[in-house]
């Protein structure tokens, strides 16, 4: 290793000692104030779990029951705590079960470090038991990873595994423990890292630039403000709202920006993209300045590139410059982090509101709440809609709660109708679309946050995925409230098959078992309601039921979530129905 | 409209580089033409010379989405113009061709080319130039028989003036402008 370190000062550890790789393992992540892992014990990562059997009082481990569970509990843990996710798995299959939760948090940006355990470095590539390249598998889905092969490595190791995974923009980390490598003896110093000779975790914004975006703000009569997630990374919800309050910017969410920003703000105009809100996707090709915001022009956001927004100029504030012209060709490019550019913004804008402009957004709700919303919300006397219990939930926790989901149609009616009120309140899987994320995600959340409530959505065909984890909810007492909104269907695929596919479903629609009575197998107490009536008392219960607990709600088999703009149509030419 | 370029790339000599290099072009489904790589100028920094057909757009994209993999310095990304380049490329013809006059001999002479042995049974010259060189002088080499042929990747130096050492005291100079920042980062 040719890591060259900056001390950190207070975190500079100097105490040196004989210990075993798996000891100074565990002693780096305490240094690194891990107080929570998600794991599970094989072969290759014994000798770390003997070790941890002397460190369970100064961190938790969670044994989960699949290592998927483990990494996207990892995940949700990391996207509230806001610092890694700590994952322990052994070698082989349980290395490979990573797979889906690193590509999911390198499309997210989540931090985690992933510790697999390997066969004897002497084995290495001789196809032994349980042996996996796990550094050539997960080479394109993760921003850092090594094998470590002695026991010296690991300290300087990890420390530059921590600093890579939470700086910049983050990202997944993997680090191959040989099993040698575990059981040999190092001499044992620790320091933490701020610097990785090859990195440039935070660009330095160039000023000229930030003239040229302040004077398009100044300038601009229509503009619109794309919040993406970086902003919540950045720590920047602050100043971003100074921002958009200052110069009277509309602004606009991603699916992963949202509860960032106050939804009963008077700037707020909703969530963009594919099933977002009408107004900010009509206007996207209506305005003379779009702001992307630590976000990154995604497909589900853009729809047909070259019908997105070509009479607007384009600011993009992005940390990661690769992000930079990558799908929209920008006018002003700010290559750094979020925060830093909008402090710099923030004295070189003028005051403004564009009040008419602004108008124009709310006729287009107007429309939206005519032809859909009040459809989902008040359906009258169908079965019941996701977006009424969505709706009900968030009217009954004042918007405060932490909402999880997993992928599809429920997680859409809850990006619509959950009216966010406060920070750092959505853990969804965004770019890679993880069914089976919900659950486990929602174990990590409730152990980061114990003190506020989680309310996890799901379907019926994910909660399938990763059902094992009500095992992990019901033995550690996690305060996971699941709401199942079960439609018999892989609902979104099916509306896929009803619009695009002339109706013709195939293999969407689910033999589903008896979801309670799994519930109640694992330890989870669950009701099944299916009547209107039942809605507004049942999520009372639900809310003030002390401990996990399994709500399946029977909704409409067949409904649809629209607005839509068709995988590849133009923004502008959304569907209302 | 695709071009041929040539990306060169400057990293540290770590495991796994190349690999975390290749995936990117994997994704992209491109395929690349030749490479090569060698210790640069700089003791410990070593230089990818990646030749690929694409669009000016995707390259751009490509040669940033590499630039950020940890371990790499720095990427540039460059068509023929910039560049001064060099190809090799071995023959191995049987030893009687030579023997049907000057033919041969000439062709040797014609292309600047060199004998890098001679065997009772074979002959191998050496030829450095541009692909359309090497590959000339191998049709004309084809009828009196070629027994093996290889054509090393492309290596090639910039014409930009900007050097990689001043990159390096730039990122020497970000880190010091920085410490202070990624100080307080956690």
């Amino acid at each position: 290793m040719e890591t060259k370190t900056k001390s950190k000062g207070a975190g500079k550890k100097e105490t040196t000692e004989k210990i075993s790789g798996a000891e100074a393992l565990l002693r780096s992540l305490l240094a690194e104030g891990v107080d929570t892992i998600f794991g599970y014990i094989g072969g290759a990562i014994m000798p770390v779990y003997d070790a941890l059997y002397n460190y369970e009082d100064q961190m938790k481990h969670v044994m989960v029951r699949h290592e998927q569970g483990a990494i996207h509990a990892a995940q949700g843990y990391a996207r509230i705590k806001r610092k890694p996710g700590i994952c322990f798995t052994t070698s082989g299959p349980g290395a490979t079960n990573l797979v889906t939760g690193l590509a999911d948090a390198m499309l997210d940006s989540t931090p985690l470090i992933c510790i697999t355990g390997q066969v004897g470095a002497s084995l290495l590539g001789s196809d032994a038991f349980q042996e996996t390249d796990v550094v050539s598998v997960s080479m394109p889905i993760t921003k850092w990873n090594y094998q470590i092969t002695t026991a010296e490595e690991i300290p300087e190791v990890v420390a530059k595994a921590f600093f890579i995974a939470n700086s910049g923009r983050p990202g997944p980390v993997v680090l191959d423990i040989t099993k040698n490598a575990q059981i040999e003896e190092l001499e044992y110093t620790y320091e933490q890292t701020a610097m990785v000779h090859s990195y440039v975790p935070k660009p330095i914004p160039v000023m000229s630039q930030i003239e040229k975006a302040a004077e398009l703000i100044n300038e601009s009569q229509r503009p619109l403000v794309l919040l993406g997630q970086g902003v919540t990374i950045s720590g920047a919800e602050e100043e971003f709202k100074t921002f958009v309050e200052k110069a009277g910017l509309p602004i606009a969410a991603t699916l992963l920006g949202l509860s960032s920003f106050p939804t009963n703000h008077s700037l707020y105009t909703g969530m963009l993209g594919m099933h977002g809100n009408y107004a900010p996707n009509i206007n996207t090709n209506k305005c003379d300045l779009l702001i992307g915001i630590g976000m990154r022009f995604d497909d589900r956001v853009t729809g047909n590139l070259n019908t997105y927004a070509k009479q607007a100029k384009v600011i993009h504030i992005e940390i990661d410059p690769s992000e930079i012209d990558k799908n929209v060709k920008t006018d002003v490019a700010i290559n750094c982090d979020a925060k830093q550019a909008l402090e710099l913004l923030i004295p070189k804008i003028k005051s403004n509101s564009h009040e008419a402009w602004l108008e124009t957004f709310s006729d287009l709700h107007e429309i939206e709440y005519q032809k859909v919303i009040s459809k989902d919300v008040h359906p009258g006397s169908e079965m019941m809609h996701m977006g009424e219990v969505v709706n009900a939930l968030s009217e009954l926790t004042n918007g405060e709660a932490i909402i999880v989901t997993d992928v599809g149609q429920h997680q859409m009616a809850s990006a619509r109708y959950y009216g966010f009120m406060k920070q750092n309140s959505w853990i969804t899987s965004g770019g890679l679309g993880t069914m089976g994320f919900g659950i486990p995600a929602g174990m990590g959340v409730a152990l980061a946050k114990p003190d506020r409530p989680i309310f996890v959505f799901v379907g019926d065909g994910g909660f399938q995925m990763t059902v094992q984890e009500l095992g992990t909810i019901a033995q550690y007492k996690l305060p996971v409230k699941i709401i199942l909104l079960n439609n018999n269907f892989l609902g979104m695929v099916r509306q896929w098959q009803e619009l695009f596919f002339k109706g013709r479903y195939a293999s969407t629609e689910l033999v589903n078992p008896n979801f309670l009575m799994i519930a109640e197998g694992f330890g989870v107490p669950g009701k099944q309601i299916s009547d209107r009536d039942d809605l507004k008392t049942e999520l009372e219960n639900l809310i003030a039921f002390d401990g996990p607990f399994l709500l399946e709600v029977k909704v409409q088999q067949e409904g649809n979530i629209f607005p839509m703009v068709p995988a590849g149509g133009t923004v502008s030419e959304m569907r209302l129905d | 409209m695709k071009k041929e370029y040539t990306l060169t790339i400057f990293t540290e000599n770590k495991i796994g580089l190349l690999h975390r290099i290749t995936v990117i072009f994997t994704r992209r489904h491109l395929s690349i033409d030749s490479l090569n790589t060698s210790e640069s100028e700089v003791r410990g920094i070593y230089r990818f010379t990646i030749v690929v057909t694409t669009t000016e757009a995707m390259v751009q994209t490509v040669t940033k989405q590499i630039e950020k993999q940890i371990g790499i310095l720095k990427a540039f990304y460059h068509t023929e113009d910039e560049l001064v380049y060099q190809e090799i490329a071995l023959y191995k013809v049987p030893t009687k061709a030579f023997a049907h006059g000057d033919d041969v001999e000439s062709l040797i002479r014609k292309f600047n080319a060199r004998i890098l042995t001679i065997e009772p049974e074979y002959i191998v010259v050496e030829k450095t130039g541009h692909k359309q060189e090497t590959q000339q002088l191998f049709r004309e080499l084809e009828p009196y028989g070629i027994l093996q042929f290889a054509r090393s990747g492309r290596i090639a130096l910039t014409k930009q003036i900007k050097e990689i050492t001043t990159y390096l005291k730039e990122l020497e100079q970000y880190h010091l402008d920085t410490e202070e920042e990624v100080l307080t980062y956690n």
